[in-house]
């Protein structure tokens, strides 16, 4: 099967760089799944989780807070600040995570600002929920 | 004229000092390692956003929607200067060739009637800059001891800019670290980050991949409006590696250059020193015979 070029780019280093057969990303708008010669979209991504195949039945999964996907018909970038391979990742440091997020919306006074952390606390715990299965 | 024990000690002295210079070199060489590799590391996150923060800005610059953050608050009043040193000293030109451009930055902009206001990053540049501009010091922080610079930092600070830009506490910001060339050479370097300051992609490079028929989700404004935040982040994250590389590599060629002076101070003085006890001895001899001779 055919493959692109998948590079997984965090501020401090490269996670995941190699050929895939297909990614599935959390995007802004939905849950996406990316094959070769996509046709060229910039989405934001929320929190979730990111599936790679390498090929079929073999792959990897990482998770993600936030980010962004560049897709083109041969490669597809992503670029995340926050993200850990799953392997790494428990509940508990969703947990933590989910409780810094809570501290900040109390300590926030900007509506907005509740509004996109409550989001954010929603999609932590959804991925806490795939995580545990 | 020194005792010979004044100049032994002297010359266990200049002993000591070499072997901390040649130590702190040495540490300094394995540090340089470690952040010229994570610098390395961070290039292709910090590329890739300018890449697409270049698509993405050339086609509303100018554009009546743009973002505050690229566009300026329209104003050129007060500046602010982010000033980012190290933490500690003995690391020859470094803290200072920074500070003085920061400086002299700072009074030009003075002398053309702006308000200057100063945001320090390592005790360094605080140390120096505190002299001359104790009440336009607006906020300082360290680099907090041996740690290397990690992007939460970065954010932390970039959020702080962030905030006082919003509050409407300055109009253009600017970023003063030192660029790492080579372990001899670091160049002080001044780079407005507010507004921002983007590479302009020609039609070429654009034509190349991302062509116009680009899609965007949710909205290319939007898009934009999250990245040029996390930009700025990257902007800062950036010049403190750069930071932390350049202040191994200045603190090493000092060192370097410290070593070798003692070295040399070394074989003065020890050179004084058989003297010295040279002329002792002959001194003891002459009394010796002369005492011998009288009898």
């Amino acid at each position: 099967m055919a493959t692109f070029h998948f590079d997984f780019v965090g501020p401090e280093r490269t996670l995941y760089s190699g050929e895939v057969e297909a990614v599935q990303l959390p995007g802004a708008e939905g849950e996406m799944t990316v094959l070769p010669g996509h046709a060229p979209v910039l989405t934001t991504l929320k929190v979730g989780v990111i599936t790679v195949t390498e090929t079929a039945g073999n792959g990897k999964r990482i998770y993600v807070q936030g980010g962004f996907a560049d897709i083109g018909p041969t490669s597809v970038t992503v670029l995340a600040e926050r993200a850990a391979p799953i392997e790494e990742l428990t509940p508990a440091m969703i947990d933590k995570e989910i409780e810094a997020a809570e501290l900040a919306r109390d300590a926030t006074q900007d509506l907005a600002r509740r509004e996109a952390l409550n989001a954010q606390i929603v999609q932590m715990q959804e991925a806490k929920h795939t995580l545990s299965l | 004229m020194p005792s010979l024990k004044d100049l032994r000690n002297r010359i266990t002295s200049v002993k000591a000092t070499q072997k901390i210079t040649k130590a702190m070199q040495m540490v300094a060489a394995a540090k340089l390692r470690r952040a010229q590799n994570a610098a390395e590391n961070g290039r292709p996150y910090a590329e890739k956003m300018a890449q697409v923060l270049g698509n993405l800005a050339g086609n509303l610059i100018g554009g009546v929607g743009a973002p505050r953050l690229l566009s300026g608050t329209g104003a050129d009043r007060v500046h602010l200067l982010v000033v980012c040193t190290g933490d500690r000293g003995l690391a020859g030109a470094f803290n200072s060739s920074i500070a003085r451009l920061a400086r002299d930055h700072a009074n030009r902009l003075m002398a053309e009637g702006k308000t200057v206001k100063i945001m320090t990053v390592g005790k360094k540049g605080l140390d120096v800059l505190r002299r001359q501009f104790r009440d336009q010091i607006i906020a300082s922080r360290d680099i907090r001891g041996n740690k290397p610079v990690d992007y939460p930092f970065a954010a932390e600070i970039a959020d702080d800019i962030l905030a006082r830009f919003e509050a409407g506490e300055f109009d253009v910001a600017t970023l003063f670290y030192s660029e790492f060339r080579s372990v001899i050479s670091q160049i002080p370097t001044a780079q407005k980050i507010i507004p921002a300051e983007l590479p302009q992609t020609d039609g070429a490079a654009k034509g190349a991949g991302s062509d116009a028929a680009m899609e965007f989700e949710p909205s290319e404004e939007t898009i934009l409006e999250t990245l040029l935040p996390k930009n700025l982040t990257v902007q800062v994250f950036r010049a403190l590696l750069e930071n932390a590389a350049s202040e191994q590599g200045a603190r090493m060629s000092a060192m370097d250059s410290a070593t070798r002076n003692a070295g040399e101070m070394i074989k003065k003085q020890t050179l004084i020193y058989n003297r010295t006890r040279q002329a002792m001895i002959t001194k003891e001899l002459i009394e010796i015979i002369s005492g011998a001779e009288a009898l």
